[in-house]
């Protein structure tokens, strides 16, 4: 993975001094909280119901032990002993004292990490797929592009005051793990007939109020292009968004007011404007990043026969394990899901146990996934027996990777002081419901994401089943969404009606799930059954 | 007036001030202002008369402002471009890079902490109008 070289650590160094003088000027009331509130934002600070709350950025999900044990220790040193995994690959930590996050950033900085750009108006961490480099359906690992354009998007001083914030996602296959097309600018890598590396650029997608699914601005842009090309993206949108109401500000908004076909030549034609200045990066820059991503030294003879005597370990191998590229591994993932937990959540010591286990047997890398799982990409397969003992002994195997109690959730109203309604104790209620291994299973894959609010920061739009939590009069009502995906064939939820109280939305949710079971044909997802049959049917099992 | 910070060693230009609609019908102007909403391009014309750009900044959140100083850097224009209104000293730094070479903002600024914050990063991630060499330019040499 990529290591800083000394220019990279002088910019981590200097934000940590910036930011501590800047947090000296608010403590010292030089700064208005006005004026300070977007500095912190830029350094990933936000201020929550009952503390700050800071996001860490981990680059397109990847980390290596050194940093994950740093993640551990910041939660022990300075938070409650735990952390939460974000939708974003990112992880947060929701206790913080402003006196200390200057320290905290500092911590990070040993590490070759940080928090630049994790929340305000700016161009956050940049996603990608948690596979990366490990999965055979991928053209190249895009990676390396992901950390390009980080590079090149970091304290950016044309796009630093934006209209709102802008997230980028690259991926390189036709799988989208990564939710591409439901961020603000999308890279997918492709070739063309000759066999040249570009990019399928796609615009305007997002969650939130207004959700979008991205449409496709450019069928190939050469790969050289990419940091050109998102300029002029980005130019457009600074200039032309609307800046008179935060909640019509996203690019989403500026593309579904225009149109695709307006945008697109309006992007076109800022590219052209900024081309003759050559902001793009050489290509032996991009080489000089890919060796840092050209994978570990596998070993050929590695044995293909995994032993699956033992029925435990068994399930969890079929649900939780993919299939690698190279002969003899394969891609473990971890689900931060067990049944009474809080989705994405880890403790420092689980933090820890990833970290060695990740060293002993995923050459020192860990992904974190936008489902808010962790993901070791290189495993043995004669090492998964071994790797899921010691996670089961630490609470880290539960075998439900894209099963109902895989759940996305947003901290909701237990933290967050933008939340109508919890999220946490619905996942809970909903998983103990499901809890049943077998019944999972037969359920197939079947994405449940939750929301405490309109913001969308659990992704409800894009569960196949989507609960969506609001105020009403005063107490909690959850919406109920069916048919969204995040996945290569994004789609949005549908609202079903009527919003349900707490344990109504888990009943309601049962009842959706029966009606599929009663429905659905060989081999059919929920998903697909809902595609097949439409709304009424589940419409009709819920409210008639 | 607030005391204007320059970062230019020619006189400051005291020609009155139009609006771009203005600029493009008075030949013998030589001064603009140029708002949040402007399209600065409308300017492209007309660069050679150009002397002062004044880039007015309604809420330092809106950053339009620096697109339209980058543009017209990105154009060949040499001349001062000047940001006015709510210009905050932790943004000088991104300003000067987009090309802006004085400040006249509506708060005065602390004259430290300006050149404190010019001088805390050593390097930069990209290019832009001011003559910064991009980190990937030094590791390649």
């Amino acid at each position: 993975m990529y290591q800083y070289d000394k220019y990279d650590q002088k910019m981590v160094d200097a934000r940590v001094e910036e930011f501590r003088d800047q947090a000296n000027r608010r403590i010292a009331g030089e700064m208005t909280e006005d004026q300070f509130k977007p500095l912190r934002l830029k350094n990933g600070l936000y201020l929550q119901l009952h503390a700050y709350m800071l996001r860490v950025a981990i680059p397109y999900g990847t980390l290596n032990s050194r940093q994950m044990r740093m993640l551990a220790t910041i939660a022990r040193k300075y938070d409650r002993g735990y952390a939460h995994f974000t939708t974003r690959q990112n992880i947060q930590y929701n206790w913080i004292k402003l006196e200390q996050a200057a320290d905290i950033l500092a911590d990070l900085a040993t590490v070759e990490m940080h928090a630049i750009q994790t929340s305000g108006e700016s161009i956050r961490n940049v996603s990608s797929d948690q596979y990366a480099g490990a999965t055979a359906d991928e053209i190249v690992d895009p990676r390396p592009y992901a950390e390009l354009i980080r590079q090149a998007t970091s304290f950016h001083p044309e796009f630093s005051y934006m209209p709102r914030k802008f997230k980028i996602a690259v991926i390189a296959s036709d799988e989208d793990r990564a939710a591409m097309r439901l961020h603000d600018l999308g890279f997918k890598l492709v070739r063309n007939d000759k066999g040249e590396l570009g990019f399928e650029v796609y615009v305007g997608g997002g969650m939130g109020r207004t959700p979008f699914v991205s449409p496709l601005i450019r069928d190939f842009l050469p790969v050289e292009h990419m940091f050109s090309y998102t300029e002029a993206v980005l130019r457009v949108w600074n200039r032309w968004a609307r800046r008179d109401n935060i909640h019509k500000q996203r690019i989403k908004i500026l593309v579904h007011q225009w149109g695709a076909e307006k945008m697109k030549e309006r992007i076109e034609a800022e590219w052209q404007e900024i081309l003759p200045n050559a902001s793009d990066i050489p290509h032996k820059e991009l080489e000089r990043i890919a060796t840092y991503f050209e994978g570990p030294a596998f070993d050929d003879n590695a044995a293909e026969d995994i032993d699956l005597s033992d029925p435990d370990f068994k399930i969890w191998v079929d649900q939780n394990v993919k299939p690698h590229k190279h002969p003899g591994y394969a891609i473990a993932n971890i689900s931060l899901k067990p049944a009474e937990g809080i989705p994405g959540d880890a403790s420092a010591d689980q933090i820890d146990l990833m970290a060695d286990l990740a060293e002993q047997y995923s050459f020192d890398e860990l992904r974190v996934t936008h489902a808010q799982n962790i993901v070791f990409a290189h495993v043995k397969k004669s090492d998964l027996y071994a790797l899921w003992q010691k996670l089961d002994a630490a609470g880290l195997a539960p075998a439900n990777l894209d099963l109902i109690s895989d759940i996305i959730a947003c901290p909701g109203l237990d933290y967050c002081s933008l939340a109508n309604a919890r999220s946490i104790p619905v996942a809970q209620k909903i998983a103990e419901r499901f809890s049943d291994a077998e019944g999972q299973r037969d359920l197939g894959e079947l994405k449940l994401k939750i929301s405490g609010c309109i913001n969308a920061c659990g992704h409800h739009h894009s569960g196949h089943i989507g609960i969506l939590g609001v105020d009403r009069k005063g107490t909690e009502n959850y919406q109920l969404l069916l048919g969204g995906s995040g996945a290569e064939d994004a789609s949005l939820g549908k609202i079903t009606g009527p919003g349900f109280d707490e344990d109504g939305i888990v009943d309601a949710v049962e009842t959706t799930v029966s009606k599929y079971k009663e429905l659905r044909e060989d081999g059919e997802r929920f998903l697909d059954t809902y595609r097949r049959v439409g709304m009424a049917p589940f419409k009709e099992a819920l409210y008639d | 007036m607030t005391d204007i910070l320059r970062y230019r060693d020619d006189d400051a230009p005291m020609e009155p001030v139009v609006t771009i609609s203005s600029f493009a019908d008075q030949s013998n102007s030589s001064a603009v202002l140029i708002e949040a909403g402007d399209d600065v391009r409308e300017l492209l014309p007309h660069l050679d008369r150009l002397k002062l750009a004044v880039i007015d900044f309604p809420r330092f959140r809106d950053g339009r402002g620096y697109s339209s100083a980058r543009i017209l850097r990105e154009a060949g224009y040499k001349g001062e471009i000047r940001a006015i209104g709510d210009v905050l000293v932790d943004q000088i730094w991104h300003m000067r890079r987009c090309g802006f070479d004085s400040f006249a903002p509506n708060s005065p600024l602390d004259q430290k902490v300006v050149e404190e914050s010019l001088n805390r990063y050593e390097h930069v991630y990209q290019p832009a109008a001011d003559n910064a060499v991009p980190i990937w330019k030094l590791r390649h040499g």
